[in-house]
């Protein structure tokens, strides 16, 4: 009976200090979750979520403020991806899915006003007052930010097509089925 | 044309090919059962390929997969085929249907259905039988057995009532309950010469089934079905293990050869621990996996309570088939001297 | 006699290659269009440099390589530029690309050629040439050969080996050009010799092709070359560079290296014969030897023009009645052309007619059962079936582990599954994936720098305007009262009275003025875009249906709503900063 007690408590003093000594020698410092929450978002910086940028969402997320769907520009994969690291359920996005686009400032129509300059949050747009806008492309992430501010209405969303740049391999048809 | 992806060479391969190279290997040691125990075993045969074709395609069917593909790559015959050859050949005909039920329903198509298997589905229905029914799965006929055909398909079918004359145990289990009686006062060497049970070296009658095992085995190896690490491990394990007991104290325990040739050792090499679905896949994996399912096997067959214990060792590894695959990687090309 | 070197893995398929033997190479007609696509090569997409109705001349420059690693295009043959347009690529996607299509004019009149003495050049002059010239490897991979022609500065080059191995089955293109071309290809090389000085050269032949490799080492011989003519054992894929470097030196190039770290280089026997052309004949590359077989009439080797389309090409050979697709490369590793207009490229080194006996459709694929074929004929000595596991279900991570990026997608594996997955196609989809996820991160955390940066820079011009605008007001209302005082002291007493409550508002006037001039610039730009649309917009809407008439309408009057509330929400903004500029 002693003997059995004794074992009992030299296990838990044992485990104990092991816990002890493991919590001070692998803590973690600051929150990684909230990085690795941010590393899934999309950065388009669009505030679609409700939530000023990618990072104050994920804040929102992790605190368990803001349900995970809330972001269109991740898509359905984003949400997969959030599902699988936080292990809350897959939930239909709260906006449809639209095709990735990139701005395009129609040139003959912009008056050179900055107001666009000024709403991109990534600094995808260059131009100076009086001065035609272009978008640069390849930094635009399609948040559509610029298009309510354009006075004149020259930016439109162009969608993103298939090219010999962008061709992916697909993934390959099962075949099991057909041979029935 | 009809298919967009390369290569658009494709080598006559397929999964029915393998199957039906594994039956053929299988057929030297059919033939050597059916010589010594009577051609009871074909009857066997037939009953538990019967079974495992009509569960596969139910549960085919129930799981909305194209039947006939399935049905024809004949992973369920060998499956039924391996159960009757481990099951004793005078087992009842609901014994047979049993286990193969169990492998083709639970142990394959609850799974996953083919290639999905973590177990070798004819090892869990010998496991399941013989814990649920230890006493039938133990009575092996003596060899040479003067009973006819049509007498022993009834003693399967329950027509005639199961006779101790007929049915005894193994040369393994003989040894087992007699080293065990005896108190280890009784000599192997004494056993084993005694020529009406052992035979040569492994139990009378039995080296020429496990020796045709080996030899369908071996005709496998060269055809390139299967590699040698497994079995040669399983081999190297099970013989390394009798050896040394057996160096240590021949009075109690029997040399490596009896235990290589007796039971389901050979067939367990060459058909079970080779099987790639529940097995490992990486040299050194097979290597590791053959060689612990050899030494278990061991372990279990003299010092456990069952008849033998191939099946129980080789499920035991199939459970950490995936572990040892993930830490024997081999190192790729361009990589070998950083690993 | 060396000693050769084996590597893991292979297969051996049928060979086919006697039935496009049996001829010379032939030069192909000209066709009556050609569409030179502008990317024929990795690397940089080459700028056009002519226009539509411009005559060129045989071997003149119509695209200019873009950076380093490109390589110029030029013009096939004398002609019209009738086009500088999208038209179908010879690329598994069936996608567009930027191609001058260009009229022949039956002439074949040559630009200006201008042959250079390689020897008494800088080796940076020759490396220029070869990428004005347009050589890049004509194997399959179209790298740039110039972009390859620098030893490592720091590993001493070893070997060069120069591959003729051509292993996969039905293309001969190689085989011919050795036997036809053997003392211009082993000119080639010695350009390739000059310019990385290895201490030694080996050309790497399979030995089921004896007289290409006799007719090289007597072209070796009579050249007085110290180069090696090895044969190596048949064995797909032993022509993978990788594979041949491994037969030849015993080196293995892994995945995240050059093999110049290793001190070797490899190059095709093709791409030294082009060379040669470049540096010797001042011939840029044009056309290539393609070979024309499968289920044809006539199978053959032709010369033939780059940009030549399929459907004219593939007449030379007279396709049987049968024939379902056409090839692009071999079997293994080729693709099926999507259309019949996609023209030859630099990377055309074969086509071949396919039917239904001669690539049987495939039987249905079963479950993987782990068998481990794939794993034994790997030449990289992989496993195919985890990967294939892993990138079934998207797991990419997990494909990384398994080395999915030493993959050379040669289909040894494929070839021999007996459940017959495209294992190749499942690596091939991993790929791109990752590759496309990648540029994705790296795009998302550029943005997201940019962002960062982007608000700092906000915050830090809010804080100085307000330090400017509070500077301002105290100044203002230092000088107010002073004034105050003044007015104060002055006997005029009853003016004080009025002036006093104004003082507080007029403090912050300056600022109000200013956004209220913007505000107003603003409002006129507004206008006058407005009076813009307005001149512009009724062109297509003469003929509108009632139905359009008021869905436009609509538009218009939600457009007005939103345009007064961003107004509205503008000004409340301006207000709420000129507040908060005041503090």
């Amino acid at each position: 009976m002693i003997t059995a007690i004794a074992i009992m408590a030299l296990g838990a003093i044992v485990l104990g200090a092991a816990l002890g000594y493991a919590s001070i020698k692998f803590k973690v410092e600051g929150d990684p979750l909230v990085e690795k929450i941010e590393a899934i978002l999309p950065q388009t910086q669009c505030g679609q979520c409700g939530y000023p940028g990618c990072r104050p969402y994920a804040e929102a997320i992790n605190k368990g403020e803001a349900d995970i769907n809330l972001c269109p520009p991740g898509g359905m994969e984003g949400v997969q991806r959030l599902a699988d690291l936080l292990g809350r359920e897959v939930k239909p996005l709260e906006a449809e899915e639209k095709p990735k686009a990139v701005a395009f400032i129609d040139e003959q129509t912009c008056i050179g006003c900055t107001l666009c300059i000024q709403a991109c949050p990534v600094d995808a747009i260059v131009g100076a007052a009086k001065q035609m806008h272009t978008i640069i492309p390849e930094l635009c992430t399609g948040c559509e930010l610029c298009v309510p501010p354009c006075p004149v209405e020259c930016i439109s969303m162009e969608p993103i097509t298939e090219n010999l740049d962008n061709w992916k391999w697909k993934y390959p048809v099962i075949e099991i089925k057909r041979a029935a | 044309m009809e298919f967009t992806t390369p290569p658009y060479l494709l080598k006559n391969a397929s999964v029915q090919r393998v199957m039906l190279q594994v039956l053929a290997a299988l057929l030297p040691g059919v033939g050597a059962y059916v010589w010594i125990f009577g051609p009871v075993i074909v009857v066997q045969l037939a009953l538990a390929t019967a079974t495992a074709l009509a569960a596969e395609a139910a549960m085919l069917k129930l799981r909305d997969k194209p039947i006939s593909l399935f049905l024809t790559d004949g992973s369920a015959v060998v499956t039924a085929w391996l159960i009757a050859l481990t099951f004793p050949p005078l087992s009842p005909w609901w014994l047979i249907v049993t286990g193969t039920l169990f492998a083709i329903v639970v142990a394959k198509h609850l799974y996953g259905g083919l290639g999905q298997n973590p177990f070798n589905p004819a090892m869990i229905a010998f496991a399941v039988c013989i814990v649920s029914f230890p006493a039938l799965m133990s009575q092996w006929p003596a060899v040479g057995m003067k009973v006819d055909l049509g007498d022993q398909v009834r003693v399967v079918f329950g027509l005639l009532p199961r006779l101790d004359a007929i049915s005894g145990a193994t040369p393994l289990d003989t040894l087992k309950t007699a080293l065990k009686l005896e108190d280890g006062q009784f000599s192997v060497a004494a056993l084993l010469a005694n020529q009406e049970v052992f035979g040569f070296f492994a139990g009378r009658g039995w080296e020429w089934v496990t020796g045709g095992y080996l030899l369908g085995g071996l005709w496998l190896w060269q055809r390139g079905i299967i590699s040698w690490h497994a079995p040669i491990a399983f081999a190297g394990g099970l013989s390394l293990l009798a050896g040394a007991l057996w160096l240590a104290n021949p009075a109690q325990f029997a040399n490596p050869l009896f235990h290589l040739f007796s039971g389901g050792a050979m067939l367990g090499a060459w058909f079970i621990v080779t099987d790639p679905v529940s097995g490992c896949t990486t040299p050194k994996g097979k290597l590791i996996f053959g060689f612990s399912a050899g030494v278990l096997a061991y372990i279990i067959r003299v010092f456990g309570g069952y008849p033998d214990g191939v099946a129980f060792a080789v499920l035991l590894l199939n459970i950490c088939a995936p572990l040892i695959d993930h830490y024997t990687q081999p190192a790729i090309f361009g990589m070998k001297d950083k690993a | 006699m060396l000693q050769l070197f084996k590597f893991k893995g292979g297969v051996k398929p049928q060979t086919n290659k006697t039935q496009s033997l049996a001829e010379p190479i032939g030069v192909a007609p000209l066709p009556s269009r050609l569409f030179v696509p502008l990317h024929q090569s990795i690397g940089g997409t080459p700028r056009p440099l002519v226009e539509p109705g411009e005559r060129v001349l045989k071997g003149q420059l119509i695209g200019a390589a873009d950076g380093w690693i490109s390589s110029a295009v030029h013009a096939s043959t004398s002609g019209t530029v009738r086009a500088v347009a999208e038209h179908i690529a010879a690329h598994p996607s069936g996608l567009a690309t930027l191609s001058v299509e260009i009229e022949p004019d039956g002439l074949d009149e040559w630009t200006e050629r201008t042959p250079i003495d390689h020897g008494a050049m800088e080796p940076e002059k020759v490396r220029e040439r070869l990428r004005e010239a347009g050589v890049v490897g004509l194997g399959g991979a179209v790298f740039p050969t110039h972009g390859k022609l620098t030893a490592s500065k720091t590993v001493p080059m070893e070997e060069l080996v120069i591959n003729g191995a051509e292993c996969e089955p039905f293309i001969t293109c190689d085989d011919l050009l050795m036997r036809e071309r053997a003392e211009e290809t082993i000119r080639g090389v010695g350009v390739f010799r000059d310019l990385l000085q290895p201490k030694r050269v080996l050309i790497g032949i399979e030995d089921n092709k004896p007289e290409a490799v006799a007719a090289l080492q007597a072209a070796v011989t009579k050249l007085g070359e110290r180069f090696e003519v090895i044969a190596v054992p048949t064995r797909y894929p032993a022509g993978g560079a990788k594979q041949l470097i491994r037969v030849l030196t015993g080196k293995e190039v892994p995945s995240t290296k050059r093999s110049t770290d290793l001190g070797v280089q490899c190059f095709n026997v093709a791409t030294a014969y082009t060379a040669w052309r470049a540096v010797a004949h001042g011939e840029p590359v044009v056309s290539r030897i393609v070979t024309l077989t499968g289920n044809v009439e006539r199978p053959r080797n032709w010369e033939a023009l780059l940009g030549t389309p399929l459907s004219e090409f593939v007449a030379l050979g007279a396709p049987k009645a049968d024939t379902n697709g056409y090839l692009m490369g071999g079997p293994m590793m080729g693709f099926e052309m999507p259309a019949m207009d996609a023209p030859l490229v630099k990377a055309t080194n074969c086509i071949i007619a396919g039917s239904p006996t001669l690539f049987p459709p495939k039987a249905p694929e079963m479950p993987c059962i782990r068998c481990g074929e794939c794993a034994k004929v790997c030449p990289h000595e992989l496993q195919p079936f985890e990967l294939y596991w892993f990138a079934r279900a998207h797991n990419f991570g997990k494909t990384q582990e398994y080395h999915i990026f030493d993959c050379i997608e040669c289909g040894c594996c494929s070839f021999v599954c007996p459940s017959r997955i495209p294992l190749v196609q499942y690596f091939r989809f991993a790929k791109s994936e990752i590759w496309a996820r990648e540029k994705e991160k790296n795009a998302a955390d550029q943005a997201k720098a940019r962002f960062e940066w982007k608000t700092a820079r906000d915050e830090r011009e809010k804080a100085e305007k307000a330090e400017k605008l509070a500077k301002a007001a105290a100044a203002q209302a230092a000088k107010k009262a002073a004034e105050a005082a003044a007015a104060a002291a002055a006997p005029a007493a009853e003016a004080s009275a009025s002036d006093t409550p104004a003082a507080a508002p007029a403090a912050g006037s300056p600022a109000l003025d200013a956004e209220a001039a913007k505000k107003a610039a603003i409002a006129a730009a507004m206008e006058r875009a407005r009076a813009q649309r307005e001149a512009a917009a009724p062109k297509n809407t003469e003929q509108l249906t009632p139905a359009q008439q008021r869905e436009i309408a609509d538009i218009d009057a939600r457009r007005r709503i939103m345009e007064t509330q961003t107004a509205f929400n503008a000004e409340i903004a301006e207000t709420q900063r000129t507040q908060s500029d005041e503090k």
